[in-house]
């Protein structure tokens, strides 16, 4: 199959397809409505599953139900669902259920607007929910990306028995570009006769399973959370990704950014190459688990005297940027977060300015 | 002369936690008979609610998920959905299904989704320790409605089986006790018949069960049952409210 222009929102939804999950419960939302119109015409055709729930907070109860009886299932929404959604989140997690949730961001806190943002980072690699757990947290930069990592993110979940978050700013869902879509996973949700609800006939056992996440005895809850940490830290030693850019040069400045906003950065980044200032950039793919490491041997390059988070926030990615760079050196915050998306020119303004300062 | 009567399989025998008096260990019973003479055990999922029947999956030796309160509708929906095949139930109590869950279980109801409730109505959040429910009646002291639920501040209980019966989706809907063994009797037949509706693919069912609490109540359990009849059971009227039929 070849490449096909497509929005990335449908691009979204069709990879899920092809990543064999025919399950999908929603609730509108702008910027990522289209990824349930879309579905609800295309469910039927391959003989999945599309229901339109009464509130997000019951669609992440849909996906959990599902998930505990072994299917795999997703779903889509922006940053006021996701957040009604962090109750159902916090217990997938708690369970150990696998299950996809894609947070096409826009711009809060409250309504706030629906243009693009990336003011959901804390909410995805911090919490979101209660209690102690973590998402891993998938950021694409383009329509292609998204696809790809839908495929990934599917057979992760399952390999960690934990939620999964693609995390893409309103752009990456409104978007149109060429897509390829990669073959069909073949891949069946592993070892789930082991967990699953999925009745005793089906596994052909005597023995059945409990999907809970209550543990009344301190001790055990604290073993349950001891082996949640784990898994956690696993994530962190096998599903680190990211990408680096201009890194071959003797950079003054680093940039850290994701997303959309690295793209708008790698242009900024060409222009500066052309007029003779070479800056390098770390973008992470994966937010949770972060690329500290990456970060810090970046920064640690003797030319390089100070690092910038640029993102569409407050500033928030910027804390894990400074905790990877270790006080090594200075961590500055370029972003805007109304909608608009910074341009490379004022990507470059804000990049001048701070190496006057370092 | 063969065994008449044993207890059902789907049943463990574990001693229950349960305060004395309280009415769960009926219905727990009735619902273990129910999928035993069904014959659905292998294939039946239940759904734990919030509350103090969390620990249902104790006793009953099905495969479980834990619900987070008021959730459990969703969770089946999800379910159902996906693996039609499998016979699902929701247990819940008033607090989870009639105040926190209200949105989940009318939707559910109304897209007439296939799977059976359980709901325990016994008028008083239990497992948080005998605070005011929707089903609290008028005048009734708990601890959050020390000097008794006001109507005017509170409004009247929600009753919940004449709410769900007015969606024009076809359903099974009755409310049934298991304060008097007459009353189990015809509980039982409910649950069994809720159960068949959904072995048939008919229809969303739900039996209310009218049960005491004399812990929260304040009352002995034979107090207990002499209030449920003489306070809930003239205005939680027992009946079948809607059948798909």
């Amino acid at each position: 199959m070849g490449k096909i222009l497509m929005k990335g929102n449908e691009a979204i939804a069709e990879a899920a397809i092809r990543a064999g999950c025919l399950n999908y419960f929603g609730y509108p939302i702008t910027p990522q409505s289209e990824v349930a119109e879309y579905l609800s015409r295309r469910m039927p055709e391959v003989g999945g599953v599309f229901l339109q729930g009464e509130s997000e907070v019951a669609v992440s109860y849909m996906l959990f139900g599902a998930s505990a009886c072994g299917a795999r299932v997703f779903t889509t929404s922006s940053s006021p669902g996701i957040s009604l959604m962090g109750e159902g989140i916090s217990y997938i997690a708690g369970a150990q259920c696998p299950a996809v949730f894609v947070n096409i961001m826009r711009g809060g806190p409250g309504l706030g607007g629906i243009l693009p943002s990336q003011s959901d980072y804390f909410q995805a690699t911090k919490g979101g929910g209660h209690g102690d757990y973590r998402l891993l947290v998938m950021a694409p930069a383009s329509v292609q990306e998204a696809v790809e990592m839908i495929m990934l993110a599917f057979p992760l979940a399952e390999k960690y028995r934990n939620p999964v978050m693609l995390l893409g700013d309103g752009l990456i869902g409104q978007m149109m570009e060429p897509v390829e879509f990669p073959d069909h996973l073949n891949s069946e949700p592993t070892n789930k006769d082991e967990w699953a609800t999925n009745g005793m006939d089906t596994r052909g056992s005597n023995k059945r399973n409990l999907v809970k996440s209550l543990f009344l005895d301190a001790g055990k809850l604290n073993e349950h959370n001891l082996m949640l940490k784990a898994k956690y830290d696993r994530m962190k030693r096998e599903e680190i990704r990211y990408e680096l850019y201009n890194i071959e040069s003797d950079y003054k400045t680093l940039i850290v950014s994701y997303g959309t906003m690295s793209r708008v950065c790698k242009t900024a980044i060409d222009n500066m190459k052309d007029e003779g200032l070479e800056v390098g950039m770390v973008r992470p793919q994966t937010l949770f688990p972060f690329p500290e490491k990456a970060i810090y041997e970046a920064a640690s390059k003797e030319s390089c005297k100070i690092v910038v988070s640029i993102e569409m926030s407050m500033g928030q990615m910027v804390e894990d940027v400074e905790r990877s760079v270790k006080g090594k050196l200075l961590v500055r915050w370029y972003g805007k977060c109304g909608g608009d998306v910074p341009t490379p020119e004022e990507v470059i303004e804000a990049v001048k300015s701070f190496n006057k300062g370092a | 002369m063969g065994k008449t009567f044993a207890k059902p399989e789907a049943l463990s025998d574990l001693h229950t936690h349960y305060c004395p008096g309280c009415t769960h260990g009926i219905i727990h019973r009735l619902i273990a008979e129910v999928i035993d003479e069904l014959g659905i055990k292998g294939r039946t999922v239940g759904i734990a609610p919030v509350g103090c029947a969390v620990l249902v999956y104790n006793y009953l030796t099905l495969d479980f998920q834990e619900a987070a309160h008021g959730r459990a509708p969703a969770m089946a929906t999800g379910m159902k959905r996906v693996r039609p095949d499998l016979i699902v139930f929701t247990y819940q109590g008033d607090g989870d299904l009639a105040s926190i869950g209200m949105g989940e279980i009318i939707h559910a109801a109304n897209r007439g989704e296939k799977f059976t409730t359980i709901f325990v109505n016994n008028a008083v959040y239990g497992m948080t320790g005998g605070q005011m429910a929707p089903t609290t009646m008028p005048g009734q002291r708990t601890t959050t409605s020390p000097f008794g639920r006001k109507v005017e501040e509170c409004g009247m209980p929600i009753k919940m089986a004449e709410l769900l019966s007015a969606l024009e989706t076809p359903g099974y809907i009755t409310r049934q006790s298991v304060i008097k063994p007459k009353y189990i009797v015809r509980a039982k037949k409910a649950i069994k018949k809720a159960f068949q509706y959904q072995l048939e693919g008919r229809c969303f069912s739900l039996v209310e069960v009218i049960s005491t609490c004399p812990t929260n109540w304040g009352l002995t359990p034979v107090q207990a049952i002499k209030w449920a009849e003489e306070t809930m059971l003239p205005y939680y009227k027992l009946g079948e409210f809607k059948t798909p039929d």
